[in-house]
């Protein structure tokens, strides 16, 4: 068994089949069945892992090669050969000339208020709708539910027109509250999600012992649920942080914008300042990319188990 | 699945002992005061849920009923209320009633366009699922270098959307980008990757597709696993050759998780901005404009901005993506989901 993950392996197992095949003669309409369980034929090796090469390969190049661009000075930023001629110049001038940092700041402060709120005020709800049968719970449900796949098609122009209204364009406040309206529904949905994995006997357990539905969620639950609720801040971390729409529409100026309206200045119909663009791109990945190596194995059960936001 | 039954027996049980829950909950025929009744049952689910349903109600009823409202009007850039350092102005939009919405269920942008967005969601959909499960069959085996092969292939997964779509933008650069080069470096003419229509169509699928793979990868993956390796063992004993293995028993297995990646995948392609916003814009012309890309474009690219008609544009794919939200509930539901 453990050998058969090797080429070599295969074609040495293959070797004694013959004789097998030949003292069962009662099954010769089967002569092509001599490797054994997940074996493969030195071909077949050949194709998975030339599909899997291609496909890592598509899959890396083009962040790699933004990372190879963000080290070649300004002229030789659509040169194909990799880096001649290194420098740090584009990071330097990102990072010096430019508002990145307070881009940086802007969208750091914008997205942690926002997944704090969302978190601590969709915790109790989540375990709500995952312990309790309760009246009005159905609608509940079916707000999330549709309130998280709402695209911001929808409330992109009512918000705008109550943030102009309200004086809350360009300010952090009107971006944190707009995304609150994806935060709450969704992290209320995936909550559930995760509440629903720790078993009920706790809460049984904790109610004998005297606690209250209330003290059974803050002292028995919340803590079990520490690792869910890491799941669910981080991903909406991640979404907020993505945000490109509300983003762009509603912070305008320079100084106000956050990270995705503020890489869109680099690279517009006006101008084409790609090598800023990609140094600016790989400060903002590779931290997010860390973190997310940390988290993914988490992310799909938590996203499978009932969550739809992107 | 049987946890999530034994769940919901021991609830029923908790309930029944506690004296709320379902059950008790549904019979006020005698009790005095049904309403007090159910408060005195049921004050501590409402107490909990009421941040949200709070919040929900305040920023995101309230939006909504107004941007019906808005749908419902003439508003645009010139006649809205708005702040404007000290001064305050007043809206002096009027009242139109269906207008709008006869406006563009008549013309012909709209059905281009909703052609287009379901074109591009069932081809992003289909492709990416289709590469998702092959390359989830492929690491589902024994190979080397397996870890190596799964980290490259969700690497876009990691990395920000907006921030890869520039990478892409960058590649497809039909004067300079490295895609062109590479293509003349072999004595073909360049592609106007972004600048033709139906080329543009194409390489915004590509970049959602290259997008969408890992998560459908890792779901699926995630699912293979979980098949229990005696079936397919069962199935080889009986003589079933790779093909029907797969088709009879492995398909079956990923069922439940293949229908709700689908369906996920659907509705987030659906809605999906960020990538046409920032690669194309929604150009050439307006060949690649979704349905939600058109309607922000309609508010805050185009000058003047018309608010009204966005407005309704948002009511119309709301009412699209309703349709999703029911077939995604049963989809639920098969899952055991009791709600």
């Amino acid at each position: 068994m453990t050998t058969m993950n090797s080429t070599g392996a295969t074609t040495a197992t293959t070797t004694p089949d013959p004789t097998t095949t030949a003292s069962v003669p009662a099954a010769p309409a089967r002569p092509r069945r001599v490797r054994g369980r997940g074996e493969r034929g030195p071909l077949a090796s050949f194709g998975l892992h030339a599909g899997l090469l291609l496909a890592a390969v598509a899959a890396v190049f083009p962040p790699l090669w933004l990372l190879v661009t963000s080290f070649k000075p300004k002229s030789d930023a659509f040169t194909t050969s990799l880096v001649e001629n290194f420098t740090f110049e584009n990071y330097d001038h990102v990072l010096n000339d430019t508002y990145f940092l307070t881009w940086f700041g802007n969208s750091v402060l914008v997205v942690a208020v926002t997944t704090l709120l969302g978190v601590f005020i969709s915790a109790t709800t989540g375990y709500a709708v995952s312990r309790f049968r309760f009246p009005g719970m159905r609608p509940l449900m079916w707000t999330l539910l549709i309130t998280q796949m709402f695209p911001m098609a929808i409330l992109i122009v009512p918000l705008y027109n109550l943030m102009a209204q309200l004086g809350l364009l360009n300010q952090p406040v009107g971006l944190i509250i707009t995304y609150l309206t994806i935060a709450v529904p969704f992290c209320a949905w995936m909550m559930k999600g995760f509440f629903d994995t720790i078993p009920v006997s706790i809460d049984e357990s904790g109610r004998v012992d005297g606690l209250n539905p209330f003290g059974t969620f803050w002292r028995l639950i919340l803590p079990l649920a520490k690792p869910g609720l890491a799941v669910t801040g981080f991903y909406s971390f991640v979404t907020a942080w993505a945000e490109v729409a509300y983003a762009s529409a509603f912070m305008t100026g320079e100084e106000n914008l956050t990270l995705a309206g503020g890489l869109q200045t680099f690279v517009n119909q006006y101008t084409g300042d790609w090598g800023s663009m990609t140094a600016a791109a790989v400060i903002i990945a590779v931290p997010a990319a860390i973190v997310f190596g940390f988290a993914q194995r988490h992310l799909v059960a938590g996203l499978t188990s009932g969550a739809v936001k992107s | 699945m049987a946890v999530e039954t034994g769940r919901s027996v021991a609830q029923a049980a908790g309930g029944d002992a506690r004296g709320h829950g379902r059950r008790t909950g549904r019979t006020p025929e005698k009790a005095p005061g049904p309403l007090r009744r159910a408060l005195a049952t049921h004050w501590y689910a409402w107490a909990m849920v009421a941040p949200v349903v709070i919040v929900i109600a305040v920023i995101i009823g309230y939006p909504l009923l107004r941007g019906v409202w808005l749908s419902l009007t003439n508003a645009d850039e010139a006649n809205v209320a708005r702040t404007i350092g000290v001064n305050e102005i007043e809206a002096t939009y009027e009242f139109v009633g269906l207008e709008n919405y006869t406006a563009i269920l008549t013309d012909s942008v709209f059905w281009d366009r909703l052609g287009w967005t379901v074109l591009w969601t069932v081809g992003c959909v289909s492709v990416t699922f289709l590469l998702g499960l092959m390359l989830a069959v492929m690491l589902n085996r024994k190979l080397r270098g397996r870890t190596l092969y799964r980290i490259a292939i969700i690497l876009p997964w990691g990395i920000p959307a907006f921030v890869s779509v520039f990478a892409w933008k960058m590649l497809f650069n039909e004067k300079n980008g490295i895609l062109n080069a590479v293509l003349s470096g072999g004595g073909i003419d360049g592609v106007p990757w972004l600048g033709d229509p139906t080329w543009a169509k194409i390489s915004v699928i590509v970049v959602n597709v290259w997008l969408g793979v890992p998560f459908m990868l890792v779901a699926l993956l995630g699912a293979l696993q979980a098949i229990p390796s005696e079936l397919l063992e069962a199935a080889e004993v009986d003589g079933a050759n790779a093909w029907q293995r797969f088709r009879n028993v492995t398909l079956p297995g990923i069922r439940s998780v293949s229908s709700t990646v689908v369906l996920l995948s659907t509705i987030w392609t659906f809605n999906m901005f960020p990538v046409i916003y920032l690669l194309t814009r929604g150009g050439p012309g307006d060949s690649t404009e979704i349905l939600v890309t058109y309607a922000y474009r309609l508010s805050f690219l185009n000058s003047p901005r018309d608010f009204a008609t966005s407005a309704a544009w948002g009511v119309l794919i709301l009412l699209l993506l309703m349709a999703f939200a029911v077939v995604y509930r049963r989809s639920l539901r098969k899952q055991g989901e009791v709600w």
